[in-house]
């Protein structure tokens, strides 16, 4: 027997998961195909034409002009950074009251076992299927003066609240309202990655409380922690009807002045400057996270 | 840890999951109250109760235009998503392929988009492609947020299942048709039926897309918004009412069939 004969008999066979899908490289991609060509004309298309209106003159409405950077200008000297400065004060305060609200009641919610579980998970998802506007809508009818609040309260004490919408409090109660899920799911998903066994040895090693839950649950929690709060700050940030309905005007978003940019103003190349800077803010924060966070793992876990 | 402190602590955390919960359905409670007030104006305790407001909401051309449009809207939207998801997920979850990552990655960005910013973006991009706005372009403006969450919800079933199933029946000489039909598609099956039930809701209750694409068609919740800002009726109550109990009968029944689909197995 000749040496190559050898070799080819002592080979190791073909893994054989390839033989037997050997069209299995490329799969993936093909499978994936549709939604990249549905992002590419829905979003990404969309995107790059907003980066271009961007840098076009005041009030231009198609394309081919020279560009320039006077929107950006216009943005730093006509006091728009005021309504950045609210819209990130407005987030990154939400962001704060739904970890402190969420942490707790991920905690509670997986000490739930079985159907009870997923009753009380089902429940706290359903009013993500309300429309925005009605929920806010009931949030005002609640405080507003002569609301349920003013009006119980009256009849039960005689005091008055008065009314309590209109302000920033309300504000920022109404997008901790609308974007609680948000923080909670990814939340529990992180707790999901605390076992059980670590927390308990550590309990059995004398740590205290505060410990097991600083040394244990945080750490390995963090990934869904992380991904809660960015998604919160980024959502937030683009918040709107919060600020229309529950404040009625007392301050002015990022997102009402690209919406009155685009719609009362007629101005096309700021709405899409102010576009750019707060996609460039929300990106990179996402941005950032996903890099430190693996997906499979966390939606996968079995 | 005593026992007596681990009791505080359960009987804490249980007390605390109701009062979230209790809040979260505050505002639905609110709308029902003030659809049922007698009163052009919500207050409270309400003097008198009153039908009117369903009655006029019944009798409004306008509302039921707006119903229909909301939900052909999220019929086409669900279908399209389904289909498109179903691969998606395969590529997200199954497959190993180069540009996986990224592909991950890429699709939670418009998910976690500002909406009103994305609705804006794809008006304008509507606009310079000289598209006219309809239900239509609503439809597609729904697909880019509702498509990433579809494929998610189908991925987390897709990663729960063993490929090794699959290979045995392609040893066995099953066609790849074969293996798609009676294996793939049942496994996913729960996972695709989630979907499509996420997929109507969301849609169902979409403002800030349908606000700045539909053009001069109107869905449930920008009528809503337009009544809201332009002049408060109790009818914006009643019709809000109306659509939380459609889509609450919408979810009750998804998964009623989504419980049959999971003890088929």
């Amino acid at each position: 027997m000749t040496e190559a004969a050898i070799e080819t008999l002592t080979q190791e066979p073909e893994r054989p998961r390839r033989k037997i899908l050997p069209w299995k490289l490329s799969e993936g991609f093909v499978a994936a195909l549709p939604i990249i060509i549905l992002l590419f004309i829905g979003f990404i298309g969309p995107m790059a034409l907003v980066l271009i209106y961007s840098f076009m003159p005041r009030g231009s409405f198609s394309i081919p002009e020279s560009p320039s950077l006077e929107n950006y200008v216009d943005i730093v000297e006509q006091d728009f950074y005021i309504s950045f400065g609210w819209s990130l004060f407005l987030a990154f305060i939400s962001v704060v009251i739904l970890l402190i609200a969420c942490y707790p009641l991920a905690v509670a919610l997986r000490r739930v076992k079985g159907r009870r579980a997923h009753l009380l998970t089902l429940l706290i998802v359903a009013p993500l299927f309300v429309a925005e506007n009605i929920r806010l809508q009931g949030w005002v009818l609640f405080f507003d003066k002569g609301g349920f609040l003013d009006g119980a309260l009256k009849v039960v004490t005689g005091l008055e609240t008065g009314s309590l919408v209109n302000n920033v409090p309300a504000i920022v109660f109404g997008i901790c309202y609308i974007y609680l899920p948000f923080m909670l799911f990814p939340i529990l998903l992180g707790l999901g990655n605390v076992p059980r066994e670590a927390r308990e040895a550590a309990y059995d090693l004398g740590g205290s409380r505060w410990r097991v839950f600083r040394d244990i649950e945080l750490p390995l929690a963090m990934p869904g922690i992380l991904i809660g709060s960015l998604l919160c700050f980024v959502i937030s940030l683009g918040a709107f009807n919060e600020a229309k309905f529950l404040g009625k005007g007392v301050i002015v978003t990022v997102a009402q002045d690209i919406e009155s940019a685009f719609t009362f103003g007629q101005n096309w190349p700021r709405g899409s400057a102010l576009s750019v800077l707060m996609i460039v803010l929300a990106g990179s924060a996402v941005w950032l996270a996903m890099r430190r966070v693996n997906l499979d793992r966390m939606l996968g876990k079995r | 840890m005593g026992t007596i402190d681990r009791l505080l602590t359960r009987r804490l955390l249980a007390a605390y999951i109701a009062v979230i919960l209790v809040i979260m359905y505050v505002p639905m409670v609110i709308v029902g109250l003030a659809s049922i007030s007698k009163s052009r104006f919500f207050l409270f305790p309400m003097r008198r109760t009153s039908s009117k407001w369903y009655e006029m909401t019944w009798d409004s051309l306008q509302v039921h235009e707006s119903f229909l449009t909301s939900l052909t809207i999220a019929v086409c939207v669900a279908l399209i998503s389904v289909i498109l998801a179903f691969f998606g997920a395969l590529a997200y979850a199954r497959y190993d392929w180069r540009g996986r990552k990224l592909f991950q990655q890429v699709l939670l960005i418009p998910i976690f988009f500002p909406q009103a910013v994305l609705g804006l973006a794809l008006q304008l991009w509507f606009n310079s492609i000289g598209i006219q706005m309809s239900w239509q372009s609503t439809v597609f403006a729904q697909l880019v947020w509702i498509v990433p969450i579809v494929t998610l919800v189908i991925a987390i079933q897709a990663y729960g299942y063993d490929s090794a199933v699959e290979e045995a029946a392609y040893d066995l000489g099953a066609s790849r048709w074969q293996i798609f039909r009676t294996i793939t598609l049942p496994l996913l099956g729960p996972g695709i039926f989630a979907g499509f039930l996420f997929a109507v809701l969301l849609s169902w209750g979409n403002f800030p897309l349908a606000y700045f694409t539909s053009g001069a068609d109107v869905t449930v919740p920008e009528w809503l918004y337009g009544k809201m800002i332009g002049g408060y009726t109790p009818m914006v109550p009643a019709v809000g009412l109306i659509t939380v109990v459609l889509g609450g009968i919408i979810l009750a029944v998804g998964l009623t069939i989504n419980g049959m689909l999971q003890r088929r197995d």
